[in-house]
């Protein structure tokens, strides 16, 4: 439980950042909350020979409207997501998320840009930014591009991210007035990454389901969107039919790996009870 | 007489004695964080020592090359078993008479096993270094599963044990076989079941787990070379016998061992024995003459220093159509891992398995243990519990609930109609127990009407019909426990360690202004001895709590004790302090006669000092003849105030409680909610309310852990799969319940204040509690028994095989 050494970075710029890790290749790793970085180096199973620290960067860091997106700073703590009247007023689903990681501690450390950016399909944000539509900023020596949540997931720890690259925001489109969410989330005490999470935005019209997203959290080596089984509830009052259904379909494309939480079967039954609950809170929520 | 003459019930609280809520003195530099442990112990030249471990189950090591890792920076040493072979170290003793590796010896036994020992100027160099050595295995077949052991093609994992046809308790059957270890009357119990009306059987297991303080075990070892004296600051519940133990197996004059335990943040019986760590640091510094520290990581202390229970009891019980119970019949596998490295009582295998019988007059009962070998961590040790008393508790009161069920009967009433008499103690039990009190049936009566246990069966019967109809898919489950300890180890007659009788000790020296020192031969880990004995002390002669300053674990200053485990603090060493105190006691109403001019026979004790018997204002207070003590003794008499006492006590003690848990189980998610937990619990004489209080929490909510989820387990292969807190189940603020704690109080006849002992009753009735009550939720879909631990998954793979889950 002991790192093995390593030299230490603290860029003031992106640019700069950017520059050191584009320097120093393969053997560099930017350092954000380091909630996953740093017990992995502990256990020796990951041995950056650098550490480039992002919390020298103040552009990193803060939330801000542009249009009708939030920009949230990649070094943004899920603390000051809790923290933010914009985020709890606009996006309630992002604080109700934020509060099921992990535990106060965790979250005054840990960041959005981290939280994404990392690959970790047990990572809470992920699945939420792709139901709520989210794009990624990341820049490298070559500039800056901006790529979809629900394009950047490539496997466990495989992302979108070009070596060189740093994710420094994410920006969110505020969903619709009145929206009903929900994050269900299972998990075996507080700090546990889930047995399986499901996030749910839709609108209502008529006491029918008129638009919907269905996140899924840790169920498959990737953060998922459950398109069909949000296809499936458009047009319905969520009736017990309708909820089977969606919860089969979500179900169907879910490949969780056997683990301490359960076994494959379980992971795959919670999951579905997850999208049905989300469902139903969200449902019951939206105005 | 004025107004500022303190009443007696004044002068009796000044004294913050026995009974009083006293605030624990300890706290007031642990919550400072000014606490002494021993990784704050740094010593000038300290070195660092870290494991190479085996990342096999079992192997055989064909090299180990430690060129590598000496050429990194900082490393000064790796040691091996060849090294230790020249001081004949390379394998040790353990309490239960086997013999286990210091450092693998040709093979490795068990995943994590330590095959190698770098020192090295720094901790992080000592890790570099680990991580250099390089070891070459030729992997073994693993044997994982106990109930394969004994199969005639198993593996030979011992080798060392090769032709030895008997061990330290006996004849062994097999290769993997460590003892066998019977009691009772089998023809009797035989014929018992013959001729029963009712019978049920069941394999009930008790999962491997392990304690975990929050501390990992730890240990700095200085060695003078000029003295030749060996200085071992360590976490160690019993440091004297780690001291005995050193001295034997160094050839170490024992005067020339100074064992140190600071303060220590939790034992829980991970504390008791010794490991590898202890004896490698010792051979490190006696080799580079430098104090050596090894500290112990989250995942080492998890998979390697000793696990808990790991025992699978296939239990029956034989009973009349009324409920009578009539015999009782327990097998018990025990699963040892590679070592036999059980904490207990040298002549006991199985620690106090036989007060399997419970709180219940089983007229016949017969008792059948077989310890065996597997690739798995050695061990195991009394987690919060007397020797084996937890498993032996959970056993019985699961297989009661199973007897109610087939019976159709109440549990609580079965229970009821089987408890032994008030009249009944001392009670014999069937497989050899002197029960000292108990008053069963006032204390489960008190439990269900404070819970309103009627009701709640009500309730639960409503939930089932709901259930049935569909509306709801939440099952409602009660756990009823009662449970009847035994702690306090122990009497010299029945309990020893390594051939020392398992006395304990208190010295107390009174200081001329009406102050004091005690000395203990115990060791709290955070019982909050220095609070509690003080209590005692101040209620025995009657000088305040705070004057009292009780100082343990220093083996050159503390008289020599057994340590604290096993609950035995209070039952031994308790009475030695009050004896002890009453020795003092005799000193000073010879000193106050003196003083006041009467014979001692006309005096009595009165709250904190002397009165002559029908002269109240012919008084001298104890504070006086503290003082008299040192200036005016009656000629003839030594001057000073101290004594010794060394108690061996005349039988263990038996607290007991009724616990009740309510639970609701989500069969979907298998989620389930402790509603309410109550405990009464009868520790006989109440010390400290409020540490009784705080002490029932915490081995409740350890309960709660292990019932629920609390495991290591390995997979087929003999992977050790649950080596941290995100696997291995420790429950925060937010996951534990409430508790609701209550209290009889039925004083042991004899131990002098009358205390039974209470920090492991809430581990031991707490347990049993939690499974029977979702025991209890599945019952009604059909269900006898279901294993532990109860996690979600767990639960709902039960719902679904009931066919409650679609």
């Amino acid at each position: 439980m002991i790192p093995g050494s390593f030299s230490y970075h603290r860029p003031a710029s992106v640019a700069d950042a950017v520059k050191l890790l584009s320097d120093l290749g393969e053997e560099a790793r930017p350092l954000a909350g380091g909630h996953s970085l740093v017990p992995m180096m502990k256990l020796r199973l990951a041995t950056p020979a650098h550490l480039i620290d992002l919390h020298g960067i103040p552009a990193l860091k803060g939330i801000s409207r542009s249009g009708n997106n939030l920009v949230i700073g990649a070094m943004t703590t899920q603390h000051d997501l809790l923290a933010s009247e914009d985020v709890a007023k606009s996006m309630p689903i992002l604080h109700e998320a934020a509060l099921l990681i992990a535990d106060p501690q965790v979250r005054y450390r840990g960041t959005i840009g981290g939280n994404v950016a990392n690959g970790d399909p047990g990572n809470d944000m992920p699945a939420l930014m792709m139901t709520l539509g989210a794009s990624y900023r990341l820049e490298g020596t070559g500039g800056a591009r901006d790529v979809a949540a629900a394009d950047f997931y490539q496997g466990a720890y495989f992302t979108a991210l070009e070596p060189g690259e740093i994710l420094t925001s994410v920006s969110i489109p505020v969903p619709a007035a009145g929206h009903g969410y929900a994050y269900e989330k299972l998990k075996r005490k507080v700090g546990d990454y889930a047995t399986a999470a499901a996030a749910v935005v839709l609108t209502m019209a008529g006491g029918k389901v008129a638009t919907c997203a269905i996140g899924l959290t840790n169920v498959h080596e990737t953060p998922l969107l459950a398109a069909d089984a949000a296809a499936a509830v458009i047009g319905t009052s969520l009736d017990a039919a309708t909820l089977k259904t969606a919860a089969a379909a979500a179900a169907a494309i879910m490949a969780p790996a056997a683990d301490a939480r359960g076994p494959v079967e379980y992971r795959k039954h919670v999951g579905g009870i997850m999208v049905t609950r989300a469902l139903q809170r969200a449902a019951a929520n939206a105005k | 007489m004025n107004d500022m003459t303190p009443t007696r019930e004044q002068r009796s609280a000044a004294l913050e004695g026995m009974g009083c809520k006293r605030k624990r003195v300890e706290d007031i530099r642990f919550t400072q964080g000014k606490g002494n442990y021993v990784d704050d112990v740094k010593l000038p030249g300290m070195l660092h020592g870290d494991f190479v471990r085996s990342p096999h189950p079992h192997a055989r090591v064909k090299r180990i090359d430690d060129s590598e890792a000496l050429k990194v920076p900082g490393v000064l040493a790796v040691i091996t078993a060849e090294t230790l072979k020249t001081v004949n170290l390379a394998w040790m003793p353990t309490l239960a008479g086997d013999v286990q590796m210091v450092l693998a010896d040709g093979k490795v036994l068990f995943q994590n096993q330590e095959v190698a020992f770098v020192v090295a100027t720094d901790r992080y160099a000592a890790d570099d270094g680990i991580n250099k050595v390089i070891v070459e295995y030729e992997p073994l077949a693993p044997l994982v599963d106990p109930f394969k052991s004994m199969d005639k093609d198993a593996p030979v994992l011992r080798e060392d044990l090769a032709g030895k046809t008997s061990g330290a308790h006996g004849p062994r059957k097999h290769h993997n076989h460590i003892f066998e270890w019977t009691v009772g009357d089998k023809e009797l119990t035989d014929a018992a079941f013959k001729k029963a009306e009712v019978t049920i059987k069941e394999m009930i297991s008790y999962h491997r787990t392990h304690p975990s303080p929050l501390e990992t075990c730890q240990c700095v070892c200085s060695f003078d070379k000029i003295k030749g004296e060996l200085t071992i600051y360590g976490t160690f519940q019993a440091p004297h016998v780690i001291r005995t133990v050193v001295s034997l197996i160094a050839k170490l004059p024992e005067q020339k061992i100074h064992v140190i335990a600071p303060d220590i943040g939790g034992g829980f019986g991970n504390k008791v024995g010794a490991y590898p760590g202890y004896i490698c640091a010792a051979v490190a510094s006696i080799v580079t003459g430098k104090p050596v520290k090894w500290v112990e990581d989250r995942i080492e202390n998890l998979t390697a220093t000793s696990f808990a229970r790991d025992y699978h009891m296939t239990t029956e019980i034989a009973a009349t159509k009324e409920g009578k119970v009539t015999g009782l019949r327990v097998h018990v596998l025990a699963d040892h891992g590679a070592f036999d490295a059980c904490a207990d009582p040298s002549k006991w295998p199985a620690g106090f398995f036989n007060i399997v019988t419970g709180s219940y007059d089983f007229p016949t009962a017969h008792l059948a243990v077989d310890g065996v070998y597997t690739n798995k961590a050695p061990g195991g040790v009394a987690y919060r519990c007397s020797f084996r008393v937890t498993e032996a508790a959970y056993c019985i009161e699961r297989a009661m609930d199973i007897l109610a069920q087939k019976l159709n009967m109440d549990p609580a009433e079965l229970r009821l109609k089987n408890f032994i008499k008030p009249e009944q103690f001392p009670y014999h039990s069937a497989l050899g127990w002197e029960y000292d009190s108990g008053d069963y049936h006032t204390a489960m009566r008190k439990m269900m009407e404070t819970t309103g246990y009627a009701a709640l069966r009500k309730e639960q019967a409503d939930k089932r019909a709901a259930f049935a109809r569909g509306e709801t898919r939440e099952i409602m489950g009660l756990g009823v426990s009662f449970f009847t300890e035994i702690v306090g180890a122990g009497p010299s007659k029945n309990c020893d360690i390594l051939g020392i009788a398992m006395f304990d000790s208190c010295e107390i020296r009174l200081h001329p202004t009406g102050a004091g020192i005690a000395r203990m031969g115990t060791k709290s880990q955070g019982q909050g001895h220095e609070t509690t004995w003080a209590q005692i002390i101040a209620t025995e002669i009657g000088i305040p709590a705070d004057n009292i300053m009780v100082e343990e674990g220093n083996t050159d200053t503390a008289p020599y004790g057994l340590g604290t485990y096993g609950s035995r603090s209070t039952p031994v060493a308790g009475a030695a302090i009050a004896m002890a105190a009453r020795k003092i006691k005799a000193k000073a109403q010879m000193i106050a006669a003196y003083r006041l001019e009467v014979h001692e026979d006309d005096l009595e004790f009165d709250i904190d000092g002397f009165r002559v018997k029908g002269l109240p204002e012919k008084f001298m207070s104890m504070k006086d003849i503290c003082w008299a003590a040192y200036n005016s003794v009656p000629p003839g008499m030594e001057p000073g105030l101290e004594a010794v006492s060394y108690y061996d006590p005349p039988n263990m003690t038996y607290p007991f409680g009724a616990y009740l848990c309510v639970m609701d189980i989500d069969v979907d998610t298998g989620v389930y909610n402790v509603r309410r937990f109550y405990a009464l619990d009868d520790c006989g004489t109440r010390i400290n309310p409020m540490i009784i209080e705080g002490q029932v929490h915490g081995g409740l909510t350890e309960a709660f852990a292990i019932a629920m989820g609390q495991e290591i387990r390995y997979d087929e292969v003999g992977n050790v799969v649950t080596g941290s807190f995100m696997d291995f189940f420790m429950p925060t603020a937010v996951e534990t319940p409430h508790w609701e704690t209550d209290f009889t109080v039925t004083p042991s006849p004899h131990h002098p204040i009358g205390a039974k002992g209470v920090g492991e009753s809430p581990n031991v009735g707490g347990v049993p509690a939690f499974s029977n009550a979702v025991n209890d939720a599945f019952s009604f879909l059909g269900s006898t028994h279901i294993q532990m631990p109860h996690d979600f998954w767990r639960n709902w793979k039960a719902a679904k095989q009931l066919g409650a889950v679609a």
